[in-house]
Parts: structure tokens; C-alpha cells; sequence
């Protein structure tokens, strides 16, 4: 009975007791859940393109934040290590391409998605030979005050990164329906076969798509180090995302934010209200709950597309 | 030619796994277990400078302990249990048998803590692993000085007492425990229980899951709804700068807030910026830069030898806790030396020297470490010391300052719960307590 | 020449139905059995026995186990840690709660325990697919190993939170626990490794298998011709969880000595997966392949670099050893995505054809 009413009863109570707490917690969730986005975000380009799970999107986070704030240390200026962390992204896209991804064409989905895995091996190892494995602290101007809306206290460096976020979706939107090769892109992830033999060269839009996401995962490394500073742990973000991709969707952009705001709101509140009950630290495995009961009524996520079977 | 060379290499190797590389010497062998790779690689990497710098330099000044040049051999375990287990098979043999293991790791110490004793090679968990193992009777291998999880809570408990003005101070007042949710995190609460009940406090729990130390928001908002007394962590890794972070962002006042002494590295401030300027943490020896021993260091580096730290790291605690770690060895290995004959001594002998280790104040003084390490007796039955206790340091922004006198920790609390810990495992483990008489 | 699958004649059905059909293949298995458990241990010395062969082993059942689920029934799981959490725990518990039952018993307790558990976490698979799938089996990685982790009961409230595994004996040889000779651990989970995998061949060219892959190959068509997905999809989680939560007891009892939780975390899911693709999916020579190559892969790196005498620090090695894996992982998917059983097949097709491949 008390168990019962410390789940159905006591935390209705404290939230209409302090609203604005629970405003707080609900606010904090969602901005949380703008930083899963941006790592999901690259999960979801790359295999709208490509079909390919991409597991070293996590890697390839702490890969880019390792070259970003390397650089920095060696005294480059920040829009110039912006620049070339871009480049080196890109370099990377291609190396990619190159020797991995064009020869497992036609491959079983598992296989590519354990080829990632071992890329993301590779890239652990490669970034910290070059950069080292300390912890390494990242100052790129990020505000760090807070606001106070009554009660509640809003984090600046929170708003900042949202703001960052809803601008790379803006201009990853633009970019999509408006260039030659964002409609080229948006051919590809739509059927494979029909956009190759219409000639659109399958091969550059893999670069592309893949160069682009290292550039996500570069804001997402920039956002990331500035709150934890540039460490292993970056990479282990990844699996924040997951829940998030499939709670959106693998193929929808619009699904991978707003699956990101659900379970950063969700499990924030949840590990507040509820997380006591259950002893706490219930936010590990919260996300991943709520994204197999909601897959239980919807297979292919919010926004992902249909699943459609055929003998 | 080159592909010869590799070959070789490759059949060097095999057989080095096989275990047959049996190259007499009569070096001291020392395997340090490091870690300077993986998620935990920020605080291992100074840790694993330290503790080689010390027997760097006792090589370099001395020629080695009366004589018998110390061979270490270093093995990355990544931190990974599994690693660990493999390195301590891989080295336990070499160069003779080794003479004692600072696993760097409650999860390796734990699983080998049952394998060393069984090899009769000591085991050195120096603050951390299984705190029972206090218990000579029933871990003759194990040893845990100067003072253990159980015996720093109790500390931290006191050293608030005191800035509060007394022990019945304590009464009514509410603190935060934050703590990885993993063995290591969970250890002291039973101890913190008993405190509880004993001065009349309440505390919060809030555990941090290990895959997601990295987001602990909702943790600092209940924190700063609750508005607690004091903050105590038990952290780790990444953990520790997320959680510095996060509280200055609500602006809890640091100088509430006090880590263990694996949440007063470097890494544990340095992401959080000026905002962990006065966060404190308890450590079980001296940090700065002004000891004698360290004099012979930065000679050693200036000849260039030691490892690929610089001075600047010799603020980190966690480069002092190595080091430190790496001096008691070698009091030890003096200590059996004394018994046994200036030559390359056995496992067991170290476990003697460990067990009869007696570090007077005179002779922290001769090793130029006054301050750095409080005066320390092991005892058959208690392999914690005599007098454990802490002191608290504070981060100032760029450097880490003690702040505290030695807090001495509640031995009348601890005692008997490593006594019940250390029965549990013994029956369990059928083993019967070895008399010390 | 050397491998010959020609001049086999059966006269019964029996014959037609042995596991091993042709007389060459089985007499190298029976060698290899043979060899692995008698004279192994006198071969061997206690590094190689304690550090790569017990692991190895344990490993390869886990690989069994999630072949059975991946290489067979199609199913991805990321969840392979937690089902070996589960088996080790539950083991521990039924060890220290009935300490007078044979510890065989006590890790078939871990076992069926970590089936049922499996059960449960696979319902979600008649509606899941794919990669949605591999990642709703992460819910039972984070989800398990928190329970383990915060419920006392689990530990029998010892306040360190990390139980030892208890010492017990089968014929008067200790096999668990620290004190147990390496020679006694390897027989233990060697006679484990055979059964098991006996068991896996014959479940996986029977009945059930054959509706395994069925489903594998695509479940509508498979559940137009009559096959249950239900009971299916279960029985495969079932058993594959069995195979893992063996090869957690078996870990936490005859490996590392200790039950603890981060000995099954979600790295641990992920070594066993490569096994499975390295070694070749739907193959039970595979999994052993596999748990062989990628368990000593890093090992023999590392100390590859070590006898090279190249003055290299402790973490360069590490990192090259992350590299080189990585890139040999990437390398060998694509030259033989089919994993290292299908180049043992190919090794068997040359060695039929030799010394005239024409």
C-alpha cells in the first residue's frame, strides 16, 4: 500500500507543491535531452544514407573534440581549429569510404554495424596516440551564469547549446531541401537502386553524409567537452543516444530531437520523482524502458518509416 | 629482412606468452598494474608517474634498495577486471617471483586478493579494495594501510564535526551522499548508518550509475532542493569533474562539498574551471610541492630519467598517492631486507617486512617526506595501521592546499564492522583466522 | 587428397544420421576432444591454462550461446553481459543457498535462471526487428545489472557488495575458487565446453534449429508455413540466454573468483558479438574461433610490442593494440565476412583438391 502510493500518489503531490521545481527539473530535462539529440543526430544521417548503424559516432565524437581542443593547446585560433577539425572530419569521411565502407557494399546491416565497432576501436586508439589520454579542459566562451525565472534557475551554457542545436537542424534542413546535393541525398535515403540508376553517384554521397556527421559530432565533442572537459568518457555518450534513435526513429531527423527532448524530459523527472522508490539511479536503463514499451505499439519509432513486410 | 625481424619478434612473443622467458637476475621484480588507457585513463596516468618516479629515483640515487636495483615492469590493465587477472598471471613469475602487487583497482584487488594469497605474494590495496582485509588474522596478504574506506568516512564525518564546532553539532543536520553505484561507491554507507544513528545526522543518497556518470543532473536538482548541510562524494573517473561541474552550476557553496580521496585528483577539477575553486577532499598524505623527496626527483628528471611527467604534476594528489604507494614498498622491502639479507627477497619475506613495517617519524624525516606521510605500524592483526586518519585538502584554482590538521577517523566505529565483514567472508570461505600470538 | 569426403558409405540410417557423418571429421574431432582434455593439462603450464584457456573456453560458450540467437534465429541481442550477470549471480545464490548440492547444479541453476530471464526480454522480439531490436536488448544489459546491483538479496547482503566465489569440490578437487589448481579449473569447464557444445550441434541440425533458421531467413514466409514464431523466438532467447548465464557462473566461479557487476558490462555484450561475427555466424566452430581470436588478439599484441624490445611506453602498446585491433577487425570483414569458420571450410576444400586443385 505504501509502495503503491509512493509511486501513484506522493510524487503528484511534490510536484504540485513546487511547480516551479518540478519546472526546474522538467526544463533541465529537456536541455539535456537537445545534447542527446546532437549525438543521435549523426547516428540518424548516416543511416538514412547509408543504411549503416553507425556505432563510432560516439568515437567520432571524442575524436573530434581530441583534435579540436589539441589544436587549441597549440595555440591555434578557435575558428581556425574549428576549420580544421572540419578538415580532418572530412579527411576521415574519405579514409572511410575508401577502405571500408566501399567494400562491404551489399553486406549484411550486422556486418557493417561491427565494422563501426571496429572502426570506433581504431579511432580511440588513433586519437589518443595523437593527443594523449589526459583530461583536458575546453574554454570556448560558452556563457556559464544562470537566470532565474521565479523559483527556477536556468543554466545558461543549457540555452546556449540549444540554441546551437535548433541552428544545425535549421541549416541541416536547409541544406537538404534546397541544394543539389541535399536533394541528391534525400534520393539515396529514399531507395538506393532508383537514385543510382538515375546517376547520382552513391559513393560521394556516402563522403558527404559522413563528413557531415563528423561535423555533428564536432558541435556535439564542443558542447559535450565544455561541460566535462575533452576525456574517454565523451565516446561513452553513444549510448545516451541509442535509446533516443529508437524512440524517434533510424530515419527521422525531426524524430532523433524530439525523441531526444521526450527522454531527457522522461528520465530526468522519473529519476526525481520516482528514482527513490526504486532505490535510485534508475536513469541508466529508464530511457531504454520507455523506448521498448513505446516500440511495442509502434515498431519503427515516432518517425521512422514504416515498416512494410513482404513474403 | 625487416619481415625477419618481425617473425622473430612474433615467435619471441609466443614464447614470452608461454611464460619461458626465465632471464635470471637478481633484481627486486616489481609489476606495477597501471592503467593508462580507457575511461579511467585521467586519473591512472598520474597515479602510474608516481608510483614509477619513486623507484626511478631510489634506482638512480641509491643504485636500488641496499643494493638490489628494483625491476619494474609495467602492465596496462585498462581497469578492466579481466585484464588485470591476466597481467597478474602474466607477471607474477618474473625475474623470480613478485614481490608485491598494487593492483590499482577494488574490482582486480577483489579478484585477486583469494589468487595472491594462494601464491603467497602480498597484496598492497592502499586506500581502496576490500576494506575487511583491516583483518590480518583472516587476509595475511592483504594489506590496506594507512586507512580504509570505512575508516575516511568516518573522518570526513569527524572533520565536519569539527568545522561545525563538536560532535553534537551534528544533530539534526542533513547531508548529500553522492556515489558511483558500484561496490566501491556503496562501501562506506554502512558505516555513514552507524554514524547516523550514532550523532543523530540524516543523509540523502544519491547513487550516479556507472554507463551514465557523465549526466547527473537530476541529482544537483534535488540537491539544490533539498538544500543539504554538506555534500560527501564517493566518485570515480568522469564522474567526479561532472559532479564538481554540476555543483557549481547550481551554486552549491564548495566549500560544503567534500570528495573521498579518489575524488581529489586533477581530473575531478579541472573541467569544472573556476567553479571547483574551494572544493575540498580528503587525501591520507601530503600534497605540494615542498618536500625533500621531491628535490631528488626533479635531479632525477634533469638527468633524464624517471617517467613523462614534469614538476608541474607533482601537485596532482594522484602522482603523490603513487608515490607515496611506491615508498612504503620500499620501506617494506628495507624492513625484510633487515631480516632476511640485503639480496632479492620472496614474496612471503615482503609479506614479513609488510606486516613488521614501522615507519618512525625519524625515518620519514630521513626519507624527506615529513608531512607527507603520517608515522605508520603495521601489526599482525591489523594491516590498516594504528592511526588512520586524513587530512583535507582544498582546490585553490590552480594548485591544491591542505587545509586540515591529521583528522583521526573513529576506530571504535569501524572496528567492529570489519570485524563482521571479515567473519562473513571467513566463514563463507572456510577459513579459519590464523592466531597472532 | 588429404581430406576425403568420397568412398563414405552409409548402410544405415544411423550412419546418415551421426553428427559427425564423415569418418575423417569425426576422428578429428574425437583427436581434438581428446587432446583438449588429457593431454592439455600436462602439456600446459599454469599461465596458459588459468589466463587463456579457462577464459577462452568460457568465452566460446557464451559465443555458442549468442550464435544461437544471432547466427541461427536471427534475433541481434546487445543484452550477452546481463544473461551472464544473471547466470553468476543466480549461480552464487543457489551455491551459498544449498552449499551441499555438486556445483554442476549450482551453474545449471545460473543457467535456467538466466533463461527464464531470457524469456522475458525476448517477448518484445515477436514485434521487434532488426536493429530496434539489438537496441530494446540493451534495456535488459542496464536494466539487469542495476538490479543485481542494488538488491542486496543478490549478494546475500555482504556490505562489500562483492561476494567471493565459494570453494567447492567434485570429487574431492577443488574446481571453484581461487585455492582450485588451474589444471582442475581447466577440466571443469572444459567437460562444460564439450557438453554444451555437443548439445548446441545436435539443437542446431535438428528440429528446433532448422525452425531457427527458418525464422532467420525470414519469419513471414517461415510462419506461412506453419512454424510458431512465439514458441520460436522464445526457445532461441531460452537457450541462448542458458549458454550465457553457464558461461557467467562459470566467470564469476572458475575466472575472476569474484561475482561482481562490471565483469558483465555492456563491453562485455559487444567482445562476445565480435566473436560470433568473427567467428562466423551460424557456426558452432565458429563461436570457439572467435572467442579464441578476440580474447588473445589483445593479449598477444600487447606482448608482441612488449619482446619486440622497441622502447615504447605501457600506453603507446595500449593504444596501437586499440588501433591494430580495430583495423584487423575491419579487415577481416571485409576479406571474409563469413568469419574464420568459412576459412576453415575453404582450408578443408584445398586440402580435398591438393595436391591437384584442378
Amino acid at each position: 500500500m505504501e509502495f503503491l502510493q509512493s509511486i501513484f500518489v506522493t510524487p503528484f503531490v511534490e510536484i504540485v507543491d513546487s511547480p516551479y521545481f518540478f519546472f526546474e527539473v522538467f526544463f533541465g530535462g529537456l536541455m539535456a535531452g537537445v545534447m542527446y539529440s546532437l549525438v543521435a543526430l549523426g547516428f540518424v544521417l548516416i543511416f538514412k544514407a547509408s543504411g549503416v548503424f553507425n556505432f563510432s559516432q560516439g568515437v567520432m565524437v571524442l575524436f573530434a573534440a581530441l583534435n579540436f581542443v589539441g589544436l587549441l593547446e597549440h595555440g591555434v585560433p578557435i575558428w581556425l581549429a574549428f576549420l580544421i577539425t572540419m578538415a580532418i572530419m572530412t579527411a576521415l569521411a574519405f579514409a572511410v569510404e575508401r577502405l571500408v565502407l566501399r567494400h562491404l557494399v551489399n553486406q549484411e546491416p550486422i556486418i557493417l554495424f561491427m565494422a563501426t565497432i571496429g572502426l570506433a576501436f581504431f579511432l580511440e586508439g588513433f586519437g589518443e596516440t595523437l593527443w594523449g589520454s589526459e583530461i583536458k579542459p575546453l574554454e570556448v566562451g560558452i556563457p556559464n551564469d544562470v537566470w532565474f525565472m521565479g523559483d527556477a534557475m536556468i543554466q545558461q551554457a543549457d540555452v546556449f547549446a540549444a540554441v546551437v542545436a535548433g541552428a544545425m537542424v535549421t541549416v541541416l534542413a536547409l541544406f537538404f531541401h534546397y541544394t543539389r546535393v541535399g536533394r541528391a541525398l534525400r534520393a539515396v535515403a529514399d531507395d538506393h537502386q532508383a537514385a543510382l540508376s538515375i546517376g547520382i553517384p552513391l559513393n560521394h554521397i556516402w563522403i558527404i553524409v559522413w563528413a557531415v556527421a563528423g561535423v555533428v559530432a564536432l558541435v556535439a565533442g564542443i558542447l559535450w567537452g565544455s561541460k566535462l572537459g575533452v576525456q574517454f568518457s565523451l565516446s561513452v555518450i553513444a549510448l545516451k543516444a541509442l535509446p533516443v534513435l529508437i524512440l524517434g526513429g533510424f530515419t527521422s531527423i525531426p524524430g532523433a530531437i524530439i525523441g531526444g527532448l521526450i527522454i531527457g524530459a522522461g528520465e530526468k523527472v522519473a529519476e526525481v520523482y520516482w528514482g527513490s522508490v526504486f532505490g535510485g539511479a534508475i536513469e541508466e536503463w529508464f530511457a531504454y524502458i520507455v523506448a521498448l514499451v513505446f516500440l511495442f505499439f509502434r515498431p519503427q519509432g515516432l518517425f521512422g518509416d514504416k515498416i512494410i513486410e513482404r513474403v | 629482412m625487416e619481415f625477419r625481424k618481425m617473425a622473430l619478434a612474433a615467435v619471441a612473443s609466443a614464447v614470452g606468452l608461454a611464460g619461458i622467458a626465465a632471464t635470471a637476475y637478481a633484481d627486486q621484480p616489481i609489476p606495477a598494474l597501471v592503467y593508462r588507457t580507457g575511461a579511467y585513463a585521467p586519473s591512472g596516468i598520474p597515479l602510474a608517474n608516481g608510483y614509477l618516479d619513486y623507484f626511478a629515483m631510489i634506482n638512480e640515487r641509491d643504485g636500488g634498495v641496499n643494493g638490489v636495483p628494483l625491476a619494474v615492469e609495467e602492465c596496462d590493465t585498462g581497469y578492466a577486471t579481466d585484464r588485470g587477472v591476466e597481467c597478474y598471471d602474466r607477471t607474477k613469475g618474473t625475474g623470480g617471483g613478485a614481490t608485491v602487487y598494487s593492483p590499482w583497482s577494488t574490482g582486480i584487488t577483489y579478484a585477486l586478493i583469494e589468487k595472491a594469497t594462494n601464491d603467497k605474494i602480498p597484496i598492497l590495496s592502499m586506500g581502496y579494495g576490500r576494506t575487511s582485509a583491516a583483518n590480518g588474522k583472516v587476509f595475511p596478504y592483504v594489506f590496506n594501510f594507512p586507512a580504509t574506506y570505512w575508516s575516511q568516512a568516518t573522518s570526513v564525518v569527524q572533520y565536519i564535526a569539527n568545522e561545525a564546532g563538536g560532535l553534537d553539532k551534528l544533530k539534526g543536520m542533513r547531508f548529500a551522499y553522492i556515489y558511483l553505484d558500484h561496490p566501491y561507491g556503496k562501501e562506506p554507507i554502512p558505516t555513514l548508518d552507524v554514524l547516523a544513528e550514532k550523532f543523530g545526522f540524516t543523509y540523502d543518497k544519491y547513487p550516479v550509475p556507472p554507463a551514465s556518470m557523465t549526466e547527473q543532473k537530476s541529482i544537483w536538482l534535488q540537491i539544490r532542493k533539498t538544500k543539504p548541510d554538506y555534500a560527501i562524494m564517493w566518485g570515480w573517473g568522469a564522474m567526479n569533474g561532472t559532479a564538481v561541474r554540476e555543483a557549481s552550476n547550481i551554486r552549491f557553496p564548495m566549500e560544503k562539498f567534500i570528495g573521498n580521496w579518489w575524488s581529489g585528483g586533477n581530473d575531478a577539477v579541472v573541467p569544472a574551471g573556476k567553479g571547483s575553486i574551494g572544493y575540498k577532499s580528503a587525501t591520507f598524505h601530503g600534497v605540494g610541492t615542498g618536500f625533500d623527496a621531491y628535490k631528488d626527483v626533479e635531479a632525477m628528471y634533469a638527468a633524464g630519467k624517471g617517467s613523462s611527467a614534469d614538476k608541474a604534476e607533482h601537485n596532482n594528489p594522484l602522482w603523490a598517492r603513487g608515490f607515496a604507494n611506491a615508498a612504503y614498498i620500499v620501506e617494506a622491502i628495507r624492513t625484510a631486507q633487515a631480516k632476511f639479507g640485503n639480496r632479492q627477497i620472496s614474496g612471503e619475506e615482503m609479506r614479513w617486512g609488510l606486516e613488521n613495517l614501522d615507519l618512525s617519524e625519524e625515518r620519514i624525516a630521513e626519507m624527506g617526506m615529513t608531512g607527507y606521510i603520517p608515522p605508520l605500524k603495521i601489526t599482525c592483526e591489523n594491516h590498516e595501521g594504528d592511526n588512520p586518519a586524513i587530512l583535507v585538502q582544498q582546490w585553490k584554482g590552480d594548485k591544491w592546499e591542505i587545509i586540515s590538521d591529521w583528522v583521526p577517523a573513529m576506530t571504535e566505529v569501524v572496528a567492529p564492522l570489519i570485524e563482521q565483514d571479515s567473519a562473513q567472508y571467513a566463514s563463507e570461505n572456510n577459513i579459519t583466522p590464523r592466531s597472532c600470538n | 587428397m588429404i581430406y576425403r569426403e568420397a568412398g563414405v558409405f552409409k548402410t544405415s540410417y544411423d550412419a546418415d544420421m551421426a553428427l559427425l557423418p564423415i569418418p575423417m571429421d569425426k576422428y578429428f574431432v574425437i583427436a581434438v576432444t581428446l587432446f583438449a582434455v588429457i593431454v592439455v593439462p600436462f602439456i600446459s603450464n599454469e599461465y596458459w591454462l588459468g589466463s587463456i584457456l579457462v577464459p577462452v573456453l568460457i568465452l566460446s560458450i557464451a559465443a555458442i550461446g549468442l550464435n544461437i540467437l544471432t547466427g541461427y534465429a536471427g534475433q541481434v541481442s546487445l543484452g550477452t553481459g546481463a544473461f551472464m550477470a544473471a547466470g553468476a549471480y543466480m549461480g552464487y545464490k543457489f551455491v551459498t543457498a544449498f552449499p551441499d548440492v555438486n556445483i554442476i547444479f549450482g551453474i545449471l541453476a545460473g543457467g535456467v535462471s538466466s533463461a527464464m530471464i531470457g524469456i522475458v526480454f525476448g517477448a518484445p522480439s515477436l514485434r521487434i526487428k532488426g536493429f530496434y531490436l539489438a537496441v530494446t536488448t540493451l534495456a535488459a544489459q542496464f536494466f539487469l545489472i542495476w538490479l543485481f546491483q542494488k538488491q542486496p538479496w543478490f549478494v546475500n547482503y555482504s556490505i562489500s557488495g562483492v561476494p567471493t566465489a565459494p570453494p567447492r569440490e567434485i570429487f574431492g578437487i577443488l574446481v571453484t575458487g581461487a585455492e582450485a589448481s588451474a589444471t582442475a579449473r581447466y577440466v571443469f569447464v572444459v567437460c562444460f565446453t564439450i557438453a554444451l557444445a555437443w548439445i548446441a550441434r545436435n539443437l542446431v541440425r535438428g528440429r528446433v534449429g532448422r525452425t531457427w533458421m527458418a525464422i532467420r531467413d525470414m519469419d513471414i514466409a517461415a510462419e506461412l508455413i506453419g512454424i510458431r514464431p512465439l514458441q520460436t523466438k522464445l526457445s532461441a532467447f531460452a537457450i541462448s540466454s542458458f549458454y550465457c548465464g553457464v558461461a557467467g557462473a562459470l566467470w564469476a566461479f572458475c575466472y575472476i573468483n569474484t561475482v561482481e557487476p562490471s565483469a558483465f558490462d555492456i563491453n562485455r555484450s559487444f567482445q562476445i558479438l565480435f566473436m560470433v561475427i568473427v567467428g562466423g555466424l551460424g557456426s558452432i566452430l565458429g563461436s570457439f574461433l572467435g572467442a579464441a581470436f578476440i580474447f588473445t588478439l589483445p593479449i598477444f599484441l600487447n606482448n608482441f610490442f612488449g619482446v619486440l624490445g622497441l622502447d615504447v611506453s605501457t600506453a603507446t602498446i595500449r593504444h596501437i593494440e586499440f588501433m591494430v585491433f580495430g583495423g584487423l577487425i575491419v579487415f577481416f570483414l571485409i576479406v571474409e565476412p563469413h568469419g574464420l569458420a568459412r576459412l576453415w571450410a575453404l582450408a578443408k576444400e584445398k586440402l580435398r583438391m591438393w595436391p591437384f586443385p584442378y
